[in-house]
């Protein structure tokens, strides 16, 4: 691709090697932690599922149980699998009799790491197994069916129940949709655990839980036969149970997630520990999965000005990208969110979106961006956000970004209706086909406002990031610098969940995924 | 019965409405043009039509007609239709509780607190709940307020926390204690279910048994927020879309002094 735009590439390599230090920096500390989400997560790829008499998920339960004994710093892995050999039972099986109150792991003969290791071996595989199978499958179907060229049409359903969520996601698919996000119900991410089975009832969005993903991937797969197309699940990969929600996901085979570096520590107050953490083993399971992160870059721009704040956004891809290359994450993996959501009262707004939509394109070519809607500046008047949508479609068109999240003209009033949804949908097809290789035909004008937007943006990116180099990630949240919003070290919720690693400690699937994907 | 703009027998010919029948206004005085969408879960053939046109009927329409009948999924239409309501309302007996009689911009607030109050003014907001939406409580409180208007983190005179989204009521009464509040800020996104109902009522409750519930200017705001059902619940104003920091400021410091003479 050429560039329309004239980037001082030596700047943007600049730019990403100070995030690669960032990232680097930061690693180290990642690794010597793990938390209970972590260890919940393993739980549940060594098949541990299901809930107790009064409702709590049973990882929760070996975890506690772990953490009340003192013993999680050696890691759920090994204990599973040293009970495993001292008393014969499966994964389950010793979940079960620890919520009984008939095992107590601390009383068990230690085994060396290594005969606890061999033990959970065959669970471990058939986990591996099972999210690498469905990396196939999906391969397949894409080989099959065709992938799509152009955007891909991104929805959301959340009306609280799965199975109202499966007719509108249908009606959608059906309608042209590509992709079907189930919105989570509000307060999930704040939830130590993951709720178990097909649910009914949440506000401004479903539950996500196992159950609920193999219900609607189903739906999804049946629509998709019918219309010779693969139709993309998506679900949120955050809050305080990033990497459990990952792990679900990959075994019923969702292919995009919202998995964001930081985006619970600036918007849901989750521990800052706890967060980083977290998001390194989920994204090291979505990357075996073949799973399309998407990060939470857009948000930023709802809080801070669009105008004002777009270089944090560009120095947020930029850390969100090294971050998960770290976890093995390519770049075809990468869905990197920004958004449209300048004030429409700005003159030449329009100008200064194709900017940044179109420097984005350019200093992550290989990424399959996620392009968020107005929502910050829609009123309530649903005729006027007809078009402030058509402008935001024509933008997505004309810089070729990928994850194409449609605006609803009733954003502001209500979660999208059917025909909202439809009329959403229509519209982005509308100026898919008319505007198709607009992009391709106009060259932006030497030293003109838009070039000279973006260079502006990318300047103040790069400074911005020696500067984070400079203080390290950690202080930098500490100081406001993303969002506008200040979290402190120690703050925020789930810090006591984090733990450090013993020196036996081993996680058996990192090994195993951190190669990357599976196909 | 009127039969809006086409009836020879009631020429209209003048452009004052009549308030005691107030109905919608197209192109003529009087018609009673409306625009009405809706889905029917119901296959796209005539026979969905006909049912469009008699709800439309039954909404009080007469001669709805179907300007467009969109298929959505193979039993999903939507019907786009236009007719004239029949039905009329008497505007000059509505009577509507305006939260502030005259709103006082960001520097008449200043004046009036230097003046009428004396001291710094503390305001405490919120999106309570499990509501994760901050966009309400930003645009009243940070600096930079919204669209123009400036959040009241600027006000001189003002002292302003927002605590962000999330708070638990429990958290939010806990920290208006320990921050001396003097105006307590509500802000709430999701209504899904009623969900915001529920939450405001649980607040409100929780102050009154704690017996604190008069120790503060209580305010709500959200797209679903009206003055009447913020009252119903107990606070003292409501702020439903298109107001801004000025218009809470001003009620809460008219409030606030009243309530200070009064001690």
């Amino acid at each position: 691709m050429q560039s329309k735009l004239n980037l001082d590439y030596a700047l943007v390599a600049k730019a990403r090697a100070s995030a690669a230090r960032v990232a680097e920096e930061t690693q180290g500390f990642i690794e010597e932690h793990t938390t209970v989400a972590v260890e919940r997560a393993i739980c549940r790829l060594l098949g541990i599922d299901g809930t107790n008499i009064v409702g709590a998920p049973l990882p929760n339960i070996v975890v506690d149980h772990l953490l009340e004994k003192e013993l999680l710093s050696v890691g759920a892995a090994y204990h599973i699998g040293n009970t495993m050999i001292e008393t014969g039972f499966s994964p389950q099986q010793i979940a079960v009799e620890i919520d009984k109150g008939a095992l107590d792991i601390a009383k068990l003969a230690t085994n060396p790491p290594e005969m606890a290791k061999a033990k959970i071996a065959p669970a471990v595989d058939c986990a591996v197994k099972q999210i690498s199978n469905n990396a196939h499958r999906r391969k397949k179907y894409l080989s099959e069916y065709g992938e799509k060229e152009g955007p891909l049409l991104y929805v959301i359903v959340a009306t609280g129940n799965i199975f109202e969520d499966i007719t509108q996601a249908k009606a959608a698919a059906r309608q042209g949709a590509d992709v079907i996000a189930v919105i989570r119900t509000t307060g999930q991410s704040l939830l130590d655990y993951v709720p178990y089975g097909a649910t009914t009832e949440g506000f401004g969005g479903t539950y996500a839980t196992q159950e609920n993903f193999r219900l609607m991937r189903a739906a999804l797969d049946e629509v998709g036969a019918e219309q010779k197309r693969y139709l993309r699940l998506c679900n949120y990969c955050s809050g305080l149970c990033m990497p459990e929600i990952a792990a679900m996901g990959a075994l019923e085979r969702l292919d995009m997630m919202l998995n964001d570096a930081l985006y619970g520590i600036l918007f849901r107050d989750i521990n800052m520990q706890r967060t980083i953490i977290d998001q390194y083993f989920s994204r090291m399971i979505n990357s075996f999965a073949g799973i399309i992160i998407n990060t939470g870059e857009d948000n930023y721009l709802t809080t801070a000005d669009a105008v004002e704040e777009a270089h944090t956004v560009l120095a947020s891809q930029l850390l969100n990208e090294q971050f998960a290359l770290k976890a093995g994450l390519r770049e075809q993996q990468q869905g990197l969110g920004h958004a449209f959501e300048i004030d429409p009262e700005v003159e030449d707004a329009f100008l200064l979106e194709l900017a940044q939509a179109q420097m984005a394109r350019e200093i992550f070519p290989k990424a399959p961006l996620k392009y968020m809607p107005p929502t910050k500046f829609i009123t309530g008047n649903i005729f006027k956000a007809y078009v402030q949508n058509a402008l935001f479609n024509a933008a997505t068109v004309m810089t070729g970004q990928k994850v194409h999240l449609l605006g609803m003209l009733t954003e502001a009033i209500h979660t999208p209706f059917l025909s909202d949804r439809a009329l959403a949908i229509e519209n982005a097809r509308y100026i898919e086909r008319t505007m198709r290789h607009l992009g391709e035909e106009i060259a932006f004008k030497d030293g003109g406002i838009i070039q000279e937007r973006a260079a502006e943006v990318l300047k103040k990116a790069a400074m911005l990031l020696e500067d984070i180099e400079r203080l390290g990630l950690f202080a930098t949240l500490e100081k406001g610098v993303f969002a506008g919003i200040k979290r402190s070290r120690d703050g925020g919720k789930g810090l006591s969940g984090v733990t450090q690693k013993g020196e036996q400690y081993f996680n058996p699937f990192a090994k195993k995924m951190i190669g990357g994907p599976a196909v | 019965m009127s039969k809006g703009a086409h009836n020879a027998q009631e020429p209209v010919c003048s452009a004052a409405p009549d308030l005691t029948k107030l109905k919608p206004y197209g192109d003529t005085m009087g018609d009673g043009k409306v625009q009405i969408s809706f889905a029917l879960p119901v296959r796209n053939d005539e026979k969905g039509v006909e049912a469009a046109i008699r709800l439309a009927k039954k909404m009080g329409v007469e001669d709805p007609s179907v300007a467009s009948h969109i298929p959505l999924d193979s039993e999903f239409t939507m019907y786009i239709i236009y007719g004239c309501l029949t039905h009329s309302v008497d505007y000059t007996e509505i009577h509507v509780s305006a939260v502030n009689e005259k709103v006082m911009n960001m520097e008449a607030v200043e004046n009036y607190i230097r003046e009428r109050i004396g001291r710094e003014v503390i305001f405490v907001g919120a999106s309570t709940g499990t509501d994760a939406h901050t966009v309400g409580i930003d645009a009243i409180i940070n600096r930079k307020g919204l669209a123009g208007h400036y959040g009241l983190e600027r006000y001189e005179m003002v002292q302003a926390y927002n605590l962000g989204s999330q708070v638990s009521n429990e958290e939010f009464v806990r920290k208006a204690r320990e921050l001396r509040a003097d105006v307590l800020l509500v802000s709430q996104t999701v209504t899904q279910k009623d969900i915001h109902i529920q939450n405001l009522t649980e607040l409100i409750e929780l102050l009154e048994a704690e017996g604190v519930r008069q120790d503060y200017i209580i305010a709500c705001g959200g797209p679903r927020i009206s003055n009447e059902l913020a009252k119903e619940l107990g606070f003292d104003a409501g702020f439903g879309p298109g107001k801004f920091a000025e218009d809470v400021a001003t009620f809460a410091v008219v409030e606030l002094a009243k309530k200070l003479t009064k001690a």
